[in-house]
C-alpha cells in the first residue's frame, strides 16, 4: 500500500503523504486556500468555512483545512460555487463585526480585514448588529474584546491543546456564542498564566496587549527622569519584521540607534543579565547537585511558566530556581549597581524593558520585585508595542546605522543571546558549569542535543564522571507532562530542567510581532544562533562586566548580595484566587 | 411484578423459552378472550401513562381505579396495568379492558365508578366513553377497528400498549430476547447475522437514511483497541415523539436491539444518549438495563455465555445539535457537544477516538424483528428502497394526533386523511411539515406521493426521524419557515460561520418580512443565503438549516411576494399586516366584541352595526374570538 496520494487540484496533480489536508496539497501546488480558523499549530477545526473546496462527487463543499486528501480526488478550488460561498461567508463575519479598523490595535495587520481585501468584498448587505460585549481589562498584560471576536476558537484551542490552561471556552449558543472564561469572570480572576499566545493567535484585535508606550514616553520627557532601557535577547530577531524584515534578521545595532532616537537615556542590555543568571543558576544547580536536595531543578526565565507553576502545581515550587529571570535581575542591579557606578539617583531612575513577552508585564509588578528599595523594573514594552513606537515617532528604522550598547550592563555573550530560543538557558548554563566543574576549556561550545523545536528534549552530560540528565520542554502542556513526571518519581532521572511557557521560547514570546510567515519559528532561532556564533564571548563567565559585577559588587555567585538582591521566593497562587 | 433481586438469572435459549412459557399465562387474556384467569386476575385494565395521556391525567384515573377497585374489594381480581404510548394521543386518556378488548378516550376521574361496574362488573361497555365514528358517528368497542389504527402497521410498536413497560417477563412472554438468543447461537458466524440486516434492507431512522448494515460493516472492519455503540435518544424536533414513546412503551426492545448489534458490530459498551427532558424514558430505560442486566441479557455472561457487553444512559441537556453523532460523542465524552468535520467518521475514530456505530433508536428496536423472522420478512414490507415499516408522529393541525407505524410507501395523503382523519375545524389542508426544522414542506399538490426516503428528498423535504407537522389555510408560510427557522438559529452551536451567522441573516429576513418590511431582493438574498449555507455549512444542522426556507419559496413563493410587495399576509396571519373589520350587513350589535376588546378601539350602539377604530386597535384578535353569532368581523 502507497503511503502517498494522488489527486487533482484545479487540473494540477499531486501527490501527499497520506493524512495531509486538501489545503496542505493545495499549499504545495502554490495555491493557497484563504482560511481563518486553521493555524499551523493547531489541529485542523473546520468552523469558519472559509477554506471550502469543491469536491467532485460530494454534496456539499468541504473544509480543506480539515478534509484528508484522498486517491483521486478531483478538487475546485476557486469554482464559482466556491467563491460565491467562501465570498459570502466572509460578509457573514464581516456584517457583525466592529467596523472600526482605524483605530484598532490589529489595524493592517489583521487577518479578517486582509481576507476582506483579497477576496474584493465592496459591500455588506447585512446590517451591523452593534455587539456589546463589555471589554476585559482586569489583566497587567492582555485585554479582551469579545466584540471583535470571529469565533475562530484558535484562542481556545492554543490555551486547552498547546498550553493545557483552559482559560477560554466558548459559552452560549449560535449567534450569541462567545468566547469566555470559565463562568465569565474577568481574565484576572482566573488562572490564566499571561503568556500572550491567544494575543498572537487572534485573527484579529479581540485579545490584545495591554499598551504601556504612553507611560514610557511620559518618564522620556520627563527632565527629571533618567529612562534606562534593556533589551531582551529575542527582540533583536523579530524587531525587524514589524518593519518588513524577514524573521531572523539580526537588528540588535539598529534597535540601538532607534531607542536613542525616541529619547532614552540608556540602551542597555538583557543579555548582561542572561549572564548574570548563569552565573547564579549554574552556581545553585550545583550546589543542589552537591547537596540532593530539591532536585530536578528547574529555570525560572519564563514568567509564565512562573505563573503556572504557582497556579497549577503550588506544591512543587521548591524544585523551582530561586534565581530571578534576566529582566528583573536587570531591575534589581540598574537601581543598585548600575546608579552607584554611575553616580545617579536611583529614585529618578525609570527603569523600562522590551521584552517578548506580555507576563513580563506583570512579574515587574510582582510586590516582591523591589530589591533595590523601588519598583525594579517600571515599565515592560512588548516588541510589538516598540514597533508602534517607532512607526509613530517617524523614525525610518531600516536606514538606521547601528550603533552599539552603552556600556556597563551592556554587553552580553553568545550564552546570553540563546536564551531567547528553547534549550538556550539549558546550553547556556551547561557552557558554564562544565567549565566551572571539570575545570577545563569546553570546545563544542554547541550542545545540539537540547536544541530543536522537538517536544521534550533530554540529554545526557558528563561533568568530569558526573553525569547529569538534563530536559528541555517548551509550551506549558508540555511542562504540565514534565511536572507529572516529576510526581511521579522521575522516572527518567533528571537534574536540570529547562521549561519556556511558550512553544519555541521567548522568539515566539507573546509580545512578538506577528508573524504570517510559518517557518518564523525556525527563522527567529536561526538567527539567534547565528548571534551567538558571531558573538566573540560565548560563556556567560566570560563576559567582562559580569565578571566585574561579581569582583566590584556581589563578590560571588549566590552569596549574601545576590540573595538579596537576585533571588525570590515562589508562592501559592491560588491564595488570589480563593478569596 | 418481581423486583430486581426477584427476577431469575438466565443461562441458555432453553431458560428463557421456559421462562416465556411461565409468564405467557399471567397476560393470556390479553390475547385470548377465553383464556383461563391466571391467580383468579379475571380483568387486565391498560392504561396509557405515557408523556402524551399522562399530561391530559391519566394517573388520576389510575388512582380513581384503585381506589374504586378497592372500594368493590375487586383490586385482587382486576389489574391496573400502566402501560406506554398507546399511539392515540388525541384521546387520551384512554384504555383498554381485556378480556373483553374494550377501548374507552378522554376519560375523567368521574368515569371510573361505571366502568368497573358496566364493564368489569357486567361485560357491558359504556357507550358514552367509546370512540365514535366520525363519518357514521357509530360507537366503536375495539380500538383496532377504528380508522386510525385500521390502516396502521404496528410491527414495531406491537408491544407498545400491550405491555407493562417496567416488567421484562412481560416482554419475554411476547417474544423478547428470543432473537438475542438467536443471534447468540450464532456469535460464531456474526456475518450470517449482518447478512439478515443487509438483506432487510433497513435504512438508518434517524434522517439520513444511510443503509444500516453497510454502516456497522464499516465500524466491524475499523481496527480499534475498543468499540463502541451509540444509540442515539436525543430525539429534539419539534413535532417528534416517536423514540420517546418507544422508550417509553417497549424499553427492552431498544436494549436487545443494541445487544445483538454490538455482538454483530464487536462492540464492548453501550452508550444511550437520551434527552434528559424525557425523564420517563430515563428512568424505563435504566429500569431495563437494571432488569436485563439482573436476567442475564446484558453485563457479563449474556444468556450463559463468555461474552459480555454493558449499555449505559447519558442524558443529555437539550441542545439539539447534540442529536448531530460527532457532537453527541463529544457531549458523552463530557466534552461541549459541538460537531467536528467528518472525516474522520465515528465508524473509524469515534467516541474517545475508538470505532463507534450510532444508530437513532428506532433504528435499534428495529433489529430484534430482523433478527428473529428474518430480513426477508422485514424487506416484505415497503417499498423497493425503503424496507419496513415508520414510526410517524402526527401533530399541528391534524384531527388525530398520534403516534402511527405505518409501511413505507403509503401515500402522504393515507397518513392524513384515513388515519390522521384530516384536518380540524373542517379547515383546509395546506401543507405538511416533515423532517422537522431540517426537512421542507409539502403541499397539497405533493401528497399522492408515497412516503418513502427517495421521494421525499425529491420532493424537497426528507424523512427525517418521522414528525409529521400538518398546517392549514390559516398558516402563513413565511411565518412557518420563520418559525423552525427560529429555532435552528436558537439551536446553532456557533462554531461554524454559516450556521451562526447565516440562520441569523436569513430569520432577519423573515422578520422583516412578515413585519411587511419585505423589500426587493429580500427572495434573492434568502436564496443566495441558503443555497450557500446548504454547501458550506459544517455539519448537518446547518445544511439543511434552510430547507424550510427553500421548500416554502418553491412551493408558496406568491405568499412570500404577498407579503413583500403587497404588504398583504393572504392566510390573515401576520398581525402587522391585517386589519380587523366589522362587516355592516352581518353585525347584529350584541356588543360582545365591544366588551371584549382590551383598548376600547370597538364603538356602536346596541343593535346596530359596530365599527372598529384602526387607530387604536392592536389587532389582538379578542374581537374576532369574540364573534359569535355570525362571522361579522373579519381580517383583511
Amino acid at each position: 500500500m502507497s503511503d502517498n496520494v494522488t489527486l487533482t487540484i484545479d487540473n494540477l496533480e499531486v501527490s501527499v503523504p497520506k493524512g495531509v489536508t486538501i489545503w496542505g496539497a493545495a499549499k504545495k501546488l502554490g495555491i493557497n486556500i484563504p482560511t481563518l480558523c486553521h493555524h499551523p499549530d493547531l489541529k485542523p477545526y473546520g468552523g469558519c468555512r472559509v477554506c471550502v473546496v469543491e469536491i467532485q462527487g460530494a454534496k456539499a463543499l468541504a473544509a480543506s483545512c480539515s478534509c484528508p486528501a484522498a486517491e483521486g480526488q478531483k478538487v475546485k478550488t476557486n469554482s464559482p460555487i466556491v467563491r460565491e460561498a467562501r465570498r459570502l461567508t466572509v460578509e457573514l463575519l464581516l456584517a457583525n463585526h466592529p467596523r472600526d479598523c482605524f483605530t484598532c490595535p490589529r489595524n493592517q495587520n489583521c487577518e479578517l480585514q486582509a481576507l476582506a481585501m483579497d477576496l474584493g468584498i465592496r459591500e455588506v448587505r447585512f446590517d451591523l448588529a452593534k455587539p456589546s460585549w463589555p471589554i476585559d481589562e482586569t489583566s497587567p498584560s492582555l485585554a479582551r474584546d469579545p466584540n471583535k471576536c470571529v469565533l475562530c476558537g484558535r484562542c481556545v484551542r492554543f490555551c486547552s491543546d498547546i498550553q493545557s490552561c483552559s482559560v477560554y471556552t466558548f459559552a452560549n449558543r449560535g449567534y450569541g456564542s462567545i468566547v469566555s472564561t470559565a463562568f465569565g469572570k474577568d481574565l484576572s480572576e482566573v488562572r490564566c498564566t499571561l503568556c500572550g499566545q491567544c494575543s498572537v493567535v487572534c485573527p484579529v484585535g479581540a485579545i490584545t496587549v495591554k499598551d504601556h508606550t504612553e507611560q514610557v514616553l511620559a518618564a522620556i520627557n520627563d527632565p527629571q527622569k533618567i529612562v534606562v532601557v534593556q533589551t531582551a535577547p529575542s527582540v533583536r530577531v523579530a524587531l525587524g519584521e514589524s518593519f518588513g524584515l524577514a524573521p531572523g534578521t539580526i537588528v540588535t545595532g539598529q534597535m540601538v540607534a532607534v531607542l536613542r532616537r525616541l529619547g532614552f537615556d540608556r540602551i542597555l542590555d538583557t543579555n548582561f543579565t542572561a549572564d548574570v543568571t548563569i552565573m547564579e543558576e549554574a552556581t545553585e544547580f550545583l550546589q543542589r547537585l552537591e547537596s540532593g536536595k530539591n532536585l530536578p531543578m528547574i529555570t525560572s526565565c519564563s514568567p509564565g511558566w512562573i505563573n503556572f507553576l504557582e497556579m497549577f502545581y503550588p506544591e512543587m515550587v521548591e524544585y523551582h530556581s530561586t534565581c530571578k529571570s534576566p529582566q528583573q535581575i536587570f531591575g534589581a542591579l540598574v537601581k543598585t549597581y548600575y546608579a552607584e557606578k554611575e553616580s545617579l539617583v536611583s529614585s529618578k531612575i525609570v527603569s523600562v524593558s522590551i521584552m517578548p513577552c506580555t507576563a513580563k508585564k506583570f512579574e515587574c509588578l510582582r510586590p516582591e520585585m523591589n530589591a533595590s528599595g523601588y519598583q525594579d523594573v517600571d515599565y515592560v514594552l512588548t516588541t510589538r508595542e516598540l514597533a508602534g513606537l517607532i512607526k509613530s515617532s517617524g523614525l525610518h528604522f531600516n536606514s538606521l546605522k547601528p550603533e552599539p550598547y552603552d556600556s556597563l550592563m551592556g554587553q552580553g555573550t553568545g550564552a546570553a543571546t540563546i536564551f531567547g530560543v528553547t534549550g538556550g538557558v539549558m546550553e547556556a548554563a551547561l557552557r558554564t558549569a562544565y567549565e566551572v566543574v571539570t575545570k577545563k576549556t569546553l570546545l563544542e561550545v554547541e550542545f545540539t542535543a537540547v536544541r530543536g523545536l522537538e517536544g521534550i528534549r533530554e540529554a545526557e552530560i558528563d561533568l568530569d564522571g558526573t553525569k547529569i540528565k538534563v530536559a528541555v520542554a517548551h509550551g506549558l502542556g508540555r511542562a504540565r507532562k514534565v511536572l507529572e513526571s516529576i510526581k511521579a518519581g522521575n522516572p527518567n532521572g533528571w537534574h536540570f530542567i529547562e521549561v519556556m511557557a511558550c512553544p519555541g521560547g521567548c522568539i515566539s514570546g507573546g509580545g512578538q510581532p506577528i508573524s504570517r510567515d510559518l517557518a518564523y519559528r525556525r527563522k527567529r532561532i536561526n538567527g539567534l544562533y547565528q548571534d551567538d556564533r558571531e558573538l566573540a564571548l560565548r560563556k556567560s563567565h566570560e563576559n567582562p562586566e559580569v565578571q566585574a559585577l561579581y569582583r566590584d559588587f556581589l563578590i560571588e555567585p549566590c552569596g549574601h548580595l545576590s540573595h538579596k538582591l537576585l533571588h525570590t521566593t515562589l508562592h501559592n497562587a491560588n491564595e488570589r484566587f480563593h478569596k | 411484578m418481581k423486583s430486581i433481586e426477584e427476577l431469575p438469572r438466565l443461562k441458555s435459549a432453553e431458560e428463557l423459552e421456559a421462562l416465556k412459557l411461565k409468564v405467557l399465562p399471567r397476560i393470556a387474556i390479553r390475547k385470548d378472550p377465553a383464556a383461563k384467569p391466571y391467580n383468579d386476575v379475571t380483568h387486565h385494565i391498560m392504561i396509557c401513562c405515557d408523556t402524551g395521556c399522562a399530561s391530559s391525567g391519566a394517573r388520576a384515573i389510575v388512582e380513581a381505579f384503585t381506589k374504586e377497585l378497592a372500594a368493590r374489594e375487586m383490586e385482587r381480581t382486576v389489574d391496573i396495568v400502566v402501560i406506554g404510548c398507546h399511539g392515540f394521543c388525541e384521546m387520551g386518556p384512554l384504555l383498554v379492558i381485556y378480556p373483553d378488548d374494550v377501548y374507552y378516550i378522554r376519560l375523567r376521574p368521574d368515569d371510573v365508578g361505571e366502568i368497573i361496574d358496566e364493564t368489569i362488573i357486567n361485560h357491558r361497555p359504556v357507550p358514552k366513553l367509546l370512540y365514535h365514528d366520525r363519518e357514521s358517528l357509530r360507537p366503536i368497542v375495539r380500538y383496532n377497528e377504528i380508522e386510525f389504527y385500521a390502516k396502521q402497521n404496528r410491527v414495531l410498536l406491537a408491544n407498545c400498549g400491550q405491555i407493562n413497560p417496567e416488567d421484562v417477563e412481560e416482554y419475554v412472554a411476547n417474544d423478547g430476547y428470543k432473537a438475542l438468543a438467536k443471534a447468540l447461537s450464532r456469535r460464531d458466524d456474526p456475518l450470517s447475522l449482518l447478512e439478515e440486516v443487509k438483506k432487510s434492507g433497513l435504512r438508518g431512522r434517524g434522517g439520513g437514511g444511510f443503509p444500516t448494515a453497510l454502516k456497522w460493516e464499516l465500524c466491524r472492519q475499523a481496527e480499534g483497541e475498543e468499540k463502541f455503540i451509540i444509540c442515539n435518544a436525543d430525539e429534539g424536533d419539534p413535532g417528534a415523539f416517536m423514540d420517546r414513546s418507544l422508550m417509553e412503551g417497549d424499553p427492552h426492545r431498544l436494549l436487545e436491539g443494541m445487544v445483538i448489534g454490538a455482538l454483530i458490530i464487536g462492540a464492548q459498551e453501550g452508550y444511550i444518549y437520551v434527552r434528559a427532558e424525557y425523564p420517563v424514558a430515563v428512568k424505563r430505560l435504566k429500569n431495563a438495563i437494571a432488569q436485563a442486566e439482573a436476567m442475564g441479557f446484558l453485563g457479563d455472561n449474556i444468556l450463559g455465555s463468555d461474552w459480555s457487553f454493558r449499555i449505559y444512559v447519558r442524558e443529555g441537556a437539550g441542545a439539539f445539535v447534540c442529536g448531530e453523532e460527532t457532537a453527541l460523542i463529544h457531549s458523552i465524552e463530557g466534552k461541549r457537544g459541538m460537531p467536528t468535520p467528518r472525516p474522520p467518521f465515528p465508524a473509524i475514530s469515534g467516541l474517545w477516538g475508538m470505532p463507534t456505530n450510532n444508530n437513532n433508536v428506532e433504528t435499534w428496536a428495529n433489529i430484534p424483528g430482523i433478527i428473529l423472522n428474518g430480513g426477508d420478512w422485514f424487506a416484505s414490507y415497503g417499498t423497493e428502497k425503503s424496507k419496513g415499516t415508520k414510526v410517524f408522529a402526527l401533530t399541528g393541525k391534524i384531527r388525530n394526533t398520534g403516534l402511527a407505524e405505518v409501511s413505507m410507501g403509503l401515500t402522504m395523503r393515507e397518513i392524513i386523511y384515513d388515519i390522521g382523519g384530516g384536518i380540524q375545524n373542517n379547515k383546509k389542508f395546506k401543507a405538511v411539515q416533515i423532517g422537522g426544522p431540517s426537512g421542507g414542506c409539502l403541499p397539497e399538490s405533493m401528497i399522492d406521493r408515497p412516503v418513502d426516503y427517495d421521494s421525499l428528498i425529491e420532493a424537497g423535504a426528507m424523512m427525517g426521524s418521522g414528525g409529521l407537522v400538518v398546517v392549514d389555510e390559516d398558516t402563513c408560510m413565511v411565518a412557518l419557515a420563520q418559525f423552525f427557522l427560529t429555532f435552528t438559529r436558537d439551536e446553532s452551536c456557533g462554531k461554524c460561520t454559516p450556521c451562526r451567522e447565516g440562520t441569523t441573516r436569513m430569520l432577519n429576513i423573515l422578520n422583516n418580512i412578515v413585519k411587511g418590511k419585505g423589500k426587493a431582493g429580500d427572495i434573492e438574498l434568502l436564496e443566495e443565503l441558503a443555497r450557500n449555507i446548504k454547501l458550506s455549512a459544517l455539519c448537518g444542522l446547518g445544511q439543511t438549516s434552510a430547507n424550510p426556507i427553500l421548500s416554502t419559496l418553491n412551493y408558496f413563493r406568491e405568499e412570500y411576494k404577498a407579503h413583500i410587495y403587497e404588504k398583504r399576509c393572504p392566510a390573515h396571519h401576520c398581525i402587522d399586516l391585517i386589519t380587523y373589520w366589522i362587516d355592516a350587513d352581518k353585525c347584529i350589535g350584541c356588543g360582545a366584541c365591544r366588551k371584549k376588546c382590551p383598548v376600547q378601539a370597538i364603538d356602536g350602539a346596541p343593535k346596530k352595526p359596530h365599527t372598529i377604530d384602526i387607530s387604536k386597535c392592536i389587532k389582538c384578535g379578542a374581537c374576532f374570538g369574540a364573534c359569535r353569532k355570525n362571522q361579522a368581523i373579519f381580517k383583511k
